[in-house]
């Protein structure tokens, strides 16, 4: 089973009607229990960076997510991904989960449309299980703050906005997150949830 | 790179698809799930469903649709009409779709735009703008389905959404609509030059080209249509081979 984190951050329902449409048994829950028994996570959110981890804080569930996350499948989404890394600049100064090295800032190009909003075209940097059967090809992203990954293997995928947009990284093990909406990036996203699954 | 978005548009009352010829002879055209799922298959960036459900009571309808798509569709949905309040904006989002399109509403509590926004987000918040040219390079915004002018200067408006933290404006031209003449090249070029933010052209698809004409003439994100893909004139699929024949980046 995966469970899909509840926090009140995030249309949560795109991600468990993709599960459902694809077989794969889910549960949205923000019982630590819960998280506990399940064969691997995935963390959403949309919204801004500050706000999301202010809820995940009062939901109890930061501590059971980093020492979950060292024996199963993590995979963060959008928002999901950015906490995971350790710091982001949006609104100020805020501290993430830290699973992955690196911070969030605001993608700042003069001249660039933000939102980054639409179908973007992967790049994969290295092989990830995640990319199995798939070739590079575009996927939904809408965001305005972008990850900056300090080790360069932490990055498996990036797309072209301006400059590199970090769009699915990892740290090396279990935990894995995408910039991108797997579950409104048609049969693409579907391919790599269902990667996803088959990794618990 | 960040490709072209082509969106086509379904309008629904009372659960069905429909389409108007002038806002009279409204007559049904399907099954709202069914034809998202065909524009899907067709290669579609985004579905819109553009609720005209005249009654209030009638605005579940819309959700029970937004929900039932939800499952079997899995690119992004918007839903617009008759959305005026932050729970119409909740409602909306929990029931599968990733945007809300506020219109005439937005004009007339432009607060919403800033309460949606600083909720639920930029990203779920398009502002729907109707506008007419007044005199050359120069259009007022109207609402209630382009009935009402507001004679609101469309560049202070958009520059206001903004702003106020929209993710993306659609822009529609009520003097291209209808017309199949071609998407408003010179309204589209002074709003996009204007704000930071995607914009969408709608309102004057008539032919193939007209898409990449777009694309080509002015810096807009994405192009919108209802009727030529509804009557089954154009595909997505074509549309999409035209823009890439062309140069533009498109999925």
């Amino acid at each position: 089973m995966i469970a899909i984190i509840d926090y009140g951050a995030g249309n949560i329902f795109s991600v468990k009607n993709a599960l459902d449409h694809l077989g794969i048994d889910n549960k949205l829950t923000s019982d630590k229990a819960e998280l506990e028994s399940a064969d691997s996570l995935i963390l959403p959110g949309v919204g801004a960076f500050p706000a999301a981890m202010e809820m995940l804080r009062k939901s109890g569930l930061v501590d059971t997510i980093k020492e979950q996350a060292k024996i199963k499948p993590l995979l963060g989404i959008c928002l999901g991904m950015q906490l995971l890394l350790e710091r982001s600049y949006e609104f100020g100064e805020c501290e993430g989960l830290g699973l992955i090295k690196g911070y969030v800032d605001r993608i700042d190009e003069p001249g660039l449309v933000i939102p980054h909003m639409g179908w973007n075209k992967l790049n994969f940097r290295q092989s990830c299980p995640l990319f199995n059967g798939l070739d590079e090809s575009y996927v939904y992203f809408v965001h305005s703050y972008k990850a900056f990954c300090s080790d360069s293997s932490s990055l498996f995928a990036d797309c072209e906005y301006g400059s590199s947009v970090a769009a699915v990284i990892g740290d090396g093990k279990k935990v894995f997150g995408c910039q991108f909406h797997p579950e409104k990036s048609g049969e693409t996203g579907l391919t790599m949830l269902r990667n996803f699954a088959s990794l618990a | 790179m960040l490709a072209k978005r082509i969106i086509p548009c379904l309008d629904v009352r009372d659960g069905k698809v429909v389409k108007g010829v002038n806002f009279e002879g409204i007559k049904e055209v399907g099954d709202p799930v069914e034809c998202a799922a065909e524009y899907d298959r067709q290669g579609a960036d985004e579905i819109v469903f553009y609720d005209i459900t005249a009654s209030h009571e009638g605005r579940g309808v819309i959700l029970d649709v937004v929900r039932e798509t939800a499952k079997k569709v899995f690119v992004p949905l918007t839903v617009g009409g008759g959305i005026a309040t932050v729970d119409d904006i909740r409602e909306t989002l929990r029931a599968g779709a990733d945007k809300v399109s506020v219109n005439s509403q937005a004009v007339k509590n432009p607060q919403l735009i800033k309460d949606g926004a600083d909720i639920f987000g930029s990203q779920c918040i398009c502002v729907g703008i109707d506008a007419k040219a007044v005199a050359p390079n120069k259009w007022t915004v109207y609402i209630n389905g382009g009935r009402i002018d507001m004679k609101i200067d469309l560049i202070d408006w958009v520059k206001r959404v903004e702003q106020l933290g929209a993710g993306e404006i659609c822009l529609n031209s009520i003097d291209t609509d209808g017309v199949r003449g071609g998407f408003d090249i010179p309204m589209l070029k002074a709003v996009v030059d204007a704000v930071s933010i995607p914009v969408i052209a709608s309102g004057g698809a008539g032919k193939l080209g007209d898409f990449a004409d777009a694309f080509l003439k002015t810096d807009c994100s994405a192009a919108l249509a209802a009727s030529l893909f509804h009557f089954k004139e154009l595909t997505v699929g074509q549309v999409k081979a035209d823009c890439r024949s062309k140069g533009i980046n498109v999925r």
